[in-house]
């Protein structure tokens, strides 16, 4: 699994790629977080587009970075979900409580 | 039969064989899907909360086919058991949190709930033992003919 963050003066995108399992989530939600609560970031996109398989510590790490934000009052956006990603965020009903879009223009258009 | 250490970077290659196995009996592709992620987020919790993280615990997979009477027919499917030697499990906390929480956590059990026939837990001496399976529709008969 590989992070690489895009930044400008309001947004960072995070670029994930792989897969979002038990070995790696941690790290994932150490960068959001880190992201939102020290960065104080208006925008926070998370692109995974390129991830294969997610599982529910990753989901986990996404709520923490959604709640984060909105405790600061800032959006967090995640774009090009993946089957296997729409499929766990539907399956755990988490999907309607993210903004979500299909890639990173409609997302920057909103 | 599958052994690995209960180190997180080895769940990659458990996803990889469960879901090459699932595609091989000729389970559909969504069904693959969910099935890995049933076996991924249990041995997730074996990890977590069996083995409190250690790397370095025994995890065993057994792989065989399954079979029921279902509708006056018999049905084919998978059967995975999975086995560790970690302290005894609460059947209590082996129930899937409300999923209209909006909070980080208790997923995986609902996960593995949604995707399995059959998820059964035993204590057999000092295992931890949870059974899934899955069985495939009637319809699709490629595992009867791949298994016969």
């Amino acid at each position: 699994m590989n992070i690489s963050t895009r930044r400008n003066d309001k947004t960072t995108i995070f670029d994930l790629s792989g897969d979002i399992d038990l070995a790696n989530s941690p790290k994932v939600r150490d960068s959001i977080l880190r992201e939102i609560r020290e960065c104080h970031t208006p925008l926070v996109v998370v692109n995974l587009s390129q991830v294969r398989y997610m599982d529910s510590s990753g989901v986990a790490s996404l709520v923490e970075g959604l709640k984060a934000s909105r405790d600061l009052g800032s959006r967090f956006i995640l774009v090009g979900l993946s089957t296997s990603t729409r499929d766990v965020l539907q399956l755990s009903r988490l999907i309607k409580v993210f903004e979500v879009y299909d890639n990173e223009e409609q997302a920057m258009a909103s | 039969m599958l052994a690995l250490y209960s180190n997180p970077k080895w769940l990659s290659v458990a996803r990889a064989a469960v879901e090459r196995l699932t595609e091989t009996l000729g389970f559909p592709i969504a069904q693959c899907r969910s099935i890995t992620r049933a076996v991924d987020e249990a041995l997730t919790n074996i990890v977590r909360h069996s083995y409190r993280n250690r790397p370095d615990q025994p995890i065993a997979m057994y792989f065989r086919r399954a079979h029921r009477r279902h509708g006056g027919q018999v049905q084919q499917g998978l059967e995975i058991l999975l086995c560790d030697r970690g302290p005894a499990v609460d059947p209590c906390k082996l129930q899937g949190r409300p999923l209209d929480e909006i909070r980080p956590g208790g997923l995986g059990l609902h996960f593995i709930q949604q995707a399995m026939d059959t998820v059964e837990y035993t204590r057999k001496g000092l295992t931890n033992r949870l059974r899934l399976i899955k069985y495939l529709a009637q319809a699709n008969s490629a595992l009867r003919e791949k298994t016969q």
